[in-house]
């Protein structure tokens, strides 16, 4: 048996070395996202986006991509954990993430010491990529986002007065809140009321009580969906007759559940896509045909557009750069320009952002329905 | 401010308020008797909402057997976490049982984490308790009328088992003398064990409440409430149920009225609720109802 035994360790030096092989031909991408917490809801429709990109492109320049995925568990220090993870121990050639601005910030941070380009799913505020050679985005930035909030209130809902309720310990709730405030004013509109509250409040009804009085024509609220969906049941028990807008991280099907009939009329900007939306454009058509194959009887939303249309961006640069090294991807993201995407073309700018159209969806009869598109100026 | 808007803030913080006061409660009723800070306390009162969430969309129970069965496992709960986590540090140091608490409050969130999802549930609301009633320009929802008169009853009830029933005078005893009670042939385990489950069945009521009024629930939903509870407890006197249910009144009628007289302090909010807490610290240590020592459960 001896043929026996040398064969068998020869096999053996086989597979092992060919698992040297394969270790070193494989382009790993971390993803950091909010699987739990907080934000859970959209960072899980994230991940699905980005591991429905995964699927449909598993290898690049004859690579294998492996994902490594680490929740941040919607929690600032986590998100910094995360990519400190991803970039020294799994040593990763490029990072995705993440929902939620204060988290993509916390992250930028260490992907920026590490010399490592991440890329921003859903996260606006403008600090994000400020100052930073690393980090990019595929979505568009606050102050177009609160433009368009504004420029949809004035115009569609015919608003002359505004209150404004944010969630002060989030920066993308401040920041977006400002930029719509400044629109808003810029354009004749008057702002009566502005107030705040924490994360995890779960009662409104002083603040609520307070707008009512002020009477204003829309109530502005830049939160979360599980907050935003809480205020909007508890203004319509105070009797709130105002409008309601929000931002992106509204746009999530629960918001119905939670809200029931008291978000039916509710608008908010979002990133261009929704599975309902008319003349989509072929990527988008293709995202969504595929996206009902893998996940059956789960809806796709626009943050899972997003996450999708960032890992695609990021193939798309490893293959312009014809390299997988971090500098080269670096390279080539920031000479971005119309990429086509499922979210529109993305063109990359000077500070790393998208410049892309913004999307206005409606809560009608319970369903949500794509209204219009926004382009910027 | 017209009389309108200030007798909705009203409302509004009579609502928040004993919402408040009954989570209070647990927490002083165990203190009371143990001298231990239940930190898991805000964690049981999550839990009561999640029995009583599955209740009514996995087992179909309606709202009454869902109520019902939340408040017996919570209460089971309770005295599980009392069996593991406190009996058998009875006689070790009070800091070790206090750590053992921190300990079981996030081993509690975590696994809820894991089992329900970070992933918040839309809570089914009971149609009844949620019709808004409009008078002039005062709208209120049942609930908020309901909750204080449930509060109250529930605090009259316990302090009739305390100074009424046999459980309750062992309960009394032990609180001022844990061994000489033993020695009077009380089987103390038992009663403390009957300490956690009024405790969490309190708590559980509460969640079911807290539940109905906010239909969003998560596994770090009981934190801040907890908090909040706690320095209700504290500020009416630990050790007194009266007080902390007027230390959970004051509270909510704190914030309600903060955003009320000041909206553009909005945001600290919270900060207040907690220089309450050190302001009650620093001036009278034993809270409002904290003074005759000799009363504590």
């Amino acid at each position: 048996m001896r043929l026996g035994k040398k064969l068998l360790l020869a096999f053996c030096i086989v597979l092992v070395t060919a698992g040297f092989a394969m270790a070193a031909d494989v382009v790993k991408i971390g993803v950091y996202l909010p699987v739990t917490g907080g934000n859970a809801v959209g960072g899980q429709l994230e991940l699905d986006g980005v591991k429905l990109a995964h699927q449909e492109m598993p290898e690049i320049l004859g690579k294998k991509v492996e994902l490594i995925v680490i929740d941040n568990k919607s929690d600032k220090v986590e998100a910094a954990n995360a990519v400190k993870r991803l970039v020294e121990r799994d040593k990763v050639n490029a990072i995705i993430g993440t929902y939620g601005s204060s988290l993509a910030m916390a992250g930028g941070e260490i992907a920026e010491q590490a010399k490592i380009p991440m890329v921003g799913t859903s996260c606006t505020n403008p600090l994000v990529t400020q100052g930073k050679k690393y980090v990019f985005r595929v979505c568009f930035i606050d102050p177009f986002q609160g433009a368009g909030a504004a420029a949809f209130a004035l115009g569609d809902l015919k608003a002359k007065t505004a209150a404004i309720l944010i969630e002060v310990t989030e920066d993308y709730s401040v920041g977006l809140a400002s930029f719509f405030e400044r629109s808003f004013k810029k354009d004749g509109g008057q702002v009566v009321a502005k107030l705040n509250y924490q994360k995890g409040d779960q009662d409104f009804t002083a603040q609520l009580t307070e707008i009512i009085s002020k009477n204003p024509d829309v109530l502005y609220i830049p939160a979360n969906f599980a907050e935003g969906a809480i205020i909007m049941r508890q203004a319509s028990e105070l009797g709130a007759k105002f409008k309601v807008l929000g931002g992106d991280a509204m746009d999530n099907p629960e918001i119905v559940s939670i809200g029931g009939k008291s978000v039916e009329g509710f608008s908010f900007t979002t990133f261009a896509y929704a599975p309902e939306m008319p003349n989509m454009n072929a990527i988008a058509k293709k995202f969504t045909d595929n996206w009902a194959k893998a996940f059956p009887g789960k809806q796709p939303n626009a943050l899972s557009a997003v996450a999708y249309d960032s890992y695609m961006l990021i193939m798309d640069a490893i293959k312009r750069a014809n390299s997988d090294d971090p500098e080269k991807i670096t390279a080539a993201l920031a000479a971005t320009k119309d990429f086509p995407g499922v979210t529109g073309n993305t063109t990359i700018n000077a500070t790393h952002d998208a410049e892309k159209s913004v999307g206005i969806m409606q809560i009608k009869d319970g369903k949500r329905i794509f209204l219009t598109i926004v382009d910027p100026k | 401010m017209n009389s309108d808007m200030f007798i909705q803030h009203f409302f509004n913080a009579l609502m928040l308020g004993s919402l408040y006061g009954l989570i209070a409660i647990g927490y002083t009723m165990v203190y009371g008797i143990l001298r231990l800070i239940n930190f898991a306390h805000g964690d049981i009162f999550m839990l009561g909402s999640y029995f009583v969430f599955f209740g009514v969309t996995a087992f179909h129970m309606p709202w009454w057997a869902a109520a019902l069965f939340s408040i017996v496992a919570t209460a089971a709960t309770g005295i599980m976490v009392d069996r593991v986590a406190y009996r058998p540090l009875r006689e070790a140091p009070r800091i070790s049982a206090l750590i053992s608490a921190i300990g079981v409050s996030f081993f509690i969130e975590n696994m809820c984490l894991v089992l329900f999802t970070g992933v918040p549930k839309p809570m089914p609301r009971l149609e009844a308790l949620v019709q808004v009633l409009q008078f002039g320009n005062i709208r209120i929802l049942p609930l908020t009328l309901i909750v204080p008169v449930v509060s109250f009853l529930l605090v009259a009830g316990l302090l009739w088992m305390l100074y009424r029933t046999k459980p309750g005078l062992a309960m009394r005893a032990i609180s001022k003398d844990i061994e000489t009670t033993r020695l009077m042939g009380v089987k103390v385990n038992r009663i403390i064990a009957l300490t956690f489950a009024i405790g969490s069945a309190l708590a559980a009521a509460a969640g079911i409440m807290w539940a109905l009024r906010y239909p969003q629930i998560n596994p770090f939903m009981g934190v801040m409430p907890g908090f909040k509870a706690f320095i209700a407890a504290v500020f009416g006197g630990i050790g007194s149920v009266q007080g902390a249910m007027i230390g959970g009144l004051i509270l909510g009628f704190m914030e309600i009225m903060i955003v009320a007289f000041f909206p553009a302090l909005s945001g600290y909010r919270d900060a207040f609720a907690f220089i309450l807490l050190i302001l009650i610290l620093f001036v009278k240590p034993t809270g409002l109802m904290g003074e005759k020592l000799e009363d504590k459960i």
